[in-house]
């Protein structure tokens, strides 16, 4: 009885502890709502990367041509539309800026996004792209409610527009309420948020490349073992039933 | 067993050849094929052979990440990822190695848990046990040093959180945190020897240390779940009535055992290899940066309880060494085991209703500081922290007193155990 009890409890308990230490991770954040098995939506990630990040930064553990051949993308069509970086397809995406100039320009040098998604998890990307509002104090101009007193300018500002952060005031503390749109860019609010989703599902992809290709096998393997199993606990029965 | 392997050595063939120049036979027989385990064992027996089969794992996984890890401060963190990426079926075996770490924690703190309901660790099974407390530490160290591996921030920030609890120690703690690092932070230095410690030094002690802790099995034979010697009953061929021959009853048990442990060890490495950030934690995906600490920092979840009571013990006297002698405490009291359990009986089952209640309480308490040992401090966190620590410490300070005077159910002469 008392063994049932624990293995009950402990049971409940592997279920329960990877829950809560998800749930603690970002509680707030809404999800990204991405998929990495929508290929277009990839594709057009991939050509937002690389027109709008690639220029500041790198993404020095992916190669060109491992993006090309896991998203169906053509050598022609990487060569013109996607590699502005490098000239072999076997490169790993570099950093149009030199280390140096972005030290003297930003104070920083721009993070390798190759493993952002797996280090800040796809919520807060897709918020961080969400976050940048107007703040005349700023050098770039900008501030970020994911990131406050971010260097990196808001290079999507063509294309969201301009917001501006509406603070509330409780307690004495200041808070953030809600964005205000002063200025349109050229998508829409809903145009943005999908232009956001794929570049995030891009990232999610180039975190860890391999992750659809891992759950797929994933099933064949459940699929082995189960019938592996099906066939041990057979055998189990059977030799144990002259044990008495 | 002399004259057993005398016939054999007189049988011809290779079998015969072998046998005539190495025990082969006899030790198969010894170990395998005659050694009797008792029938009635459940499936929290499960355990040992699933430590020795993810063991296995940890080594062959491990020898193939060698291949391709570099244990250097400017390559490592670069080299899984190529691992991670260019390594044909790189990834499948780093997550193999990264959620066996996991599986070997849960299935040996399973395996213990077991000895302390059976009773397992009492006479004559007393140096069993201390093999087993050593393949403990060793697999501690072990997970420490390898967690630095992969230079990822959390390993760098892991590692000097753990490094400086050395430090805390009278007169000698400066220098030996020095010593244990080789240089006056953690650097390249200190990855390339904890490299070799990893990969060589402890795997060898953890080796042999299994091999100990089978043969002083095999020597004093199992113990079950009524606690009852299977040896005071035998045969006229001198086999234990209630034992079965460990080939091949207990190898096919075991084996639908192994098959259910590699469901949910393949499902949480094909499905969840992060297991929500639990088995390989979001910081450690940022390369190590001694000028950035993570927002967090916490050991990985099979070191959090020991890492709440450090944080439960206040300074005192101008040190925080308290916590640190706590901290080991926790795990040194372990050892003593055997002669802090002054109960009649060895299995929970024949214990009263004290010891039960002792038991299930410890089992909570180590739950409980796991978790708040992973989470940021708090004042409630910390008072829970305090009372958890307290019990856990009681659950052995008080046992020579509770399981002396508690109620004990009569045992049977033979094991229990209902045919299939």
């Amino acid at each position: 009885m008392l063994t049932k009890t624990f293995a009950r409890a402990l049971a409940a308990l592997a279920i329960a502890l990877p829950l809560l230490a998800q749930a603690n991770e970002g509680a707030s954040l809404p999800p990204a709502g991405n998929d990495i098995r929508n290929e277009a939506s990839l594709q057009r990630g991939a050509r937002n990367f690389m027109n709008y990040c690639s220029g500041c930064h790198s993404a020095k553990y992916i190669r060109y041509n491992r993006v090309a051949a896991d998203l169906h993308i053509g050598e022609s069509e990487l060569k013109q539309n996607l590699m502005f970086t490098s000239e072999k397809p076997a490169d790993t995406i570099a950093s149009a800026m030199p280390a140096a100039d972005a030290k003297k320009w930003f104070g920083v040098v721009p993070p390798d996004l190759s493993l952002i998604a797996r280090s800040r998890g796809t919520a807060y990307l897709s918020a961080f792209l969400h976050g940048f509002y107007r703040d005349p104090s700023r050098p770039t101009g900008v501030n970020n409610t994911m990131l406050p007193g971010t260097a990196m300018p808001h290079v999507l500002n063509a294309l969201q527009g301009v917001q501006t952060a509406v603070f509330k005031t409780e307690n004495g503390k200041s808070e953030f309420e809600k964005f205000e749109l002063t200025d349109k860019g050229s998508l829409t609010p809903a145009q943005y948020d999908d232009f956001v989703r794929d570049t995030v599902n891009f990232l999610d992809y180039v975190g860890e490349p391999v992750q659809a290709k891992r759950q797929d096998l994933g099933i064949w393997v459940t699929l082995f073992l189960m019938l592996f199993g099906a066939f041990s606990y057979l055998l189990y029965k059977d030799y144990w039933r002259d044990v008495h | 067993m002399g004259n057993d392997s005398q016939t054999t050595s007189q049988a011809g063939g290779l079998w015969g050849w072998i046998n005539a120049r190495f025990p082969l036979d006899s030790m198969l027989k010894e170990h395998v094929t005659e050694y009797y385990a008792p029938k009635n064992f459940n499936y929290w027996y499960v355990f040992g052979v699933l430590s020795l089969v993810v063991l296995v794992i940890q080594l062959v996984s491990g020898i193939f990440l060698t291949m391709n890890y570099k244990p250097a401060a400017a390559d490592a963190f670069a080299s899984v990822e190529y691992i991670m990426r260019d390594v044909e079926w790189g990834w499948l075996i780093r997550y193999m190695h990264s959620t066996g770490a996991s599986a070997f924690f849960i299935v040996v703190y399973l395996h213990m848990f077991r000895a302390l309901m059976y009773g397992s660790y009492r006479a004559p099974r007393e140096l069993l046990w201390i093999f087993g407390m050593l393949i403990y530490l060793c697999l501690m160290a072990e997970a420490f040093m390898g967690y630095l591996l992969p230079w990822g921030n959390m390993s760098y920030w892991g590692a000097q959180v753990i490094v400086s609890l050395f430090g805390t120690i009278p007169v000698i703690g400066d220098s030996l945190s020095e010593w244990i690092k080789g240089d006056y932070f953690i650097s390249d230095i200190t990855l390339n020897r904890f490299f070799a410690l990893h990969v060589i030094a402890i795997p060898l002690i953890l080796v042999f240390l299994v091999v100990a802790h089978i043969l002083a099995l095999h020597e004093v034979g199992s113990n079950n779940p009524d606690g009852v010697e299977i040896k005071k009953h035998k045969d006229a061929n001198g086999r234990p009535l209630d034992g079965v021959a460990f080939h091949p009853y207990m190898t096919i048990k075991d084996l639908w055992g192994i098959s259910v442990f590699l469901m949910i060890y393949c499902g949480i490495i094909f499905f969840a290899p992060t297991f929500g950030g639990l088995f390989l934690e979001a910081p450690n995906f940022d390369p190590a940066n001694p000028m950035q600490t993570p927002p967090h920092i916490a050991p990985v979840w099979y070191f959090t309880p020991f890492y709440a009571m450090l944080r439960a013990v206040p300074s005192f006297a101008g040190t925080q060494v308290w916590g640190v002698l706590v901290m080991f405490g926790a795990i040194a009291l372990l050892f003593f085991l055997p002669w802090l359990d002054k109960s009649p009986v060895k299995s929970i089952r024949y214990k009263g209703p004290i010891t039960k209640f002792a038991l299930a309480l410890f089992a909570v308490s180590f739950v409980v500081l796991a978790y708040c040992g992973m989470k940021p401090p708090s004042t409630t966190l910390l008072l829970t922290s305090r009372i958890f620590t307290v019990v856990y410490f009681a659950f052995f300070l008080l046992m020579p007193w509770y399981s002396r005077i508690d109620a004990v159910k009569a045992v049977p002469e033979r094991v229990t155990y209902n045919a299939h």
